[in-house]
């Protein structure tokens, strides 16, 4: 039994081991999907100006060299400075990209809590509601004159 | 006549989650319409301040130099006349204009006057090699990120601007600097002698 489980956990690696190489070898596709041409103000995929030719160039000089894509990052950084980042950075200032959606919605989630909450606490979700917005049943006196004024009716 | 007394109905709007709802939407519209008056103003206000004109004080920031490390800006050439020029090495104008540039800081550099290149938005070696490639003598800084060329307010690549020795700027001139233009409008406003 154990020899079996061993066996398939060998198989099982050797399935993953090509996969995992692949995921460290990054593409000049790839990378042009995720910078900036500073230049152009677009995706560097989209750009064509003499500057993108030469960014792209030196993507391609750094992934022959076998740079990951992680450390090309940096070094257009380094080069260009944050800006040619297409997502911005977890940290520092750049953070409230990710933080503020998140912010908000959670302010929405509480707003909407908050509302249904006044909303059943003023009576709105009671049965008597089912009939249309501010429907109330009528009063003894009232519902006794509905009677006779119905009655006057041959319905 | 029997009198009709029926219950005072209340209009469909006036529940409780309705009004949350209406009012919410009533701030929230005031909200947006503040949000993109405050985002034209501001466009407004950066549009007008955009680009510096005669008269204007030049930029001081300082800038890492192309090499040999460190970093200097404007202030540290006060009381020189200098000839900020914007350039990058993929730019075919800068190339037309290089030679003239290396030229006329032959001609005028010294301590009361000194051509100043920032090379905006390129690649460190491939402005290492344009200034090698030219010859050029003049100190040259470095504006990857393009902050500096953003603080002038240039709209491209060359731009030059000539800042006198108080600070101000003197001279724009946008496209690339010809011979004529140095020797006519430039040179007459530089000291006489190269002290």
């Amino acid at each position: 039994m154990k020899a079996r489980v061993g066996l398939l956990a060998l198989f099982a690696l050797a399935l993953l081991a090509p996969v995992a190489g692949a995921a460290e070898q990054t593409t000049l596709g790839e990378i042009e999907e995720e910078v900036m041409c500073p230049v152009c103000g677009t995706l560097l995929q989209l750009a064509e100006a003499p500057q993108a030719q030469r960014q792209k160039a030196f993507i391609a000089r750094l992934i022959a060299e076998g740079r990951s894509e992680e450390e090309i990052k940096d070094a257009l950084v380094v080069e260009y400075g944050d800006e040619v980042l297409a997502t911005p950075k977890g940290s520092g200032f750049s953070l409230s990209a990710y933080l503020v959606p998140i912010v908000a919605f959670i302010v929405a989630v509480v707003a909407l809590a908050v509302g249904v909450m006044r909303w059943r606490r003023a009576g709105g979700g009671g049965p008597s509601d089912r009939g249309g917005a501010g429907r109330r049943d009528p009063s003894g006196e009232d519902s006794d004159r509905l009677d006779a004024d119905l009655a006057r009716y041959d319905l | 006549m029997v009198e009709r007394k029926l219950p005072k109905l209340e209009v469909a709007g006036s529940t409780p989650v309705v009004r949350f709802f209406v009012s919410a939407r009533s701030s929230i519209a005031v909200f947006a319409v503040l949000a993109v008056v405050g985002l034209l103003a501001y466009g407004l206000v950066n549009k007008g301040s955009s680009g510096i004109t005669v008269g204007d004080a030049a930029p001081t920031a300082p800038l890492p130099r192309l090499e040999g490390g460190g970093s200097e800006s404007l202030t540290d050439y006060r009381g020189r006349w200098v000839l900020v020029n914007f350039w990058a090495s993929w730019c075919l104008p800068c190339r037309e204009e290089a030679p003239a540039l290396e030229r006329f800081q032959q001609q005028h550099g010294g301590p009361g006057f000194t051509v100043l290149g920032i090379d905006s938005r390129d690649l460190t070696s491939d402005g290492i090699a344009f200034v090698e490639q030219y010859g050029l003598s003049y100190p040259q800084l470095r504006d990857g990120d393009g902050d500096a060329s953003r603080d002038y307010g240039t709209t491209g690549v060359p731009e030059n601007f000539l800042v006198d020795p108080s600070g101000k700027v003197r001279l724009v001139f946008t496209g690339p600097i010809s011979e004529e233009y140095l020797r006519e409008a430039v040179a007459p406003l530089l000291p006489s002698d190269k002290s």
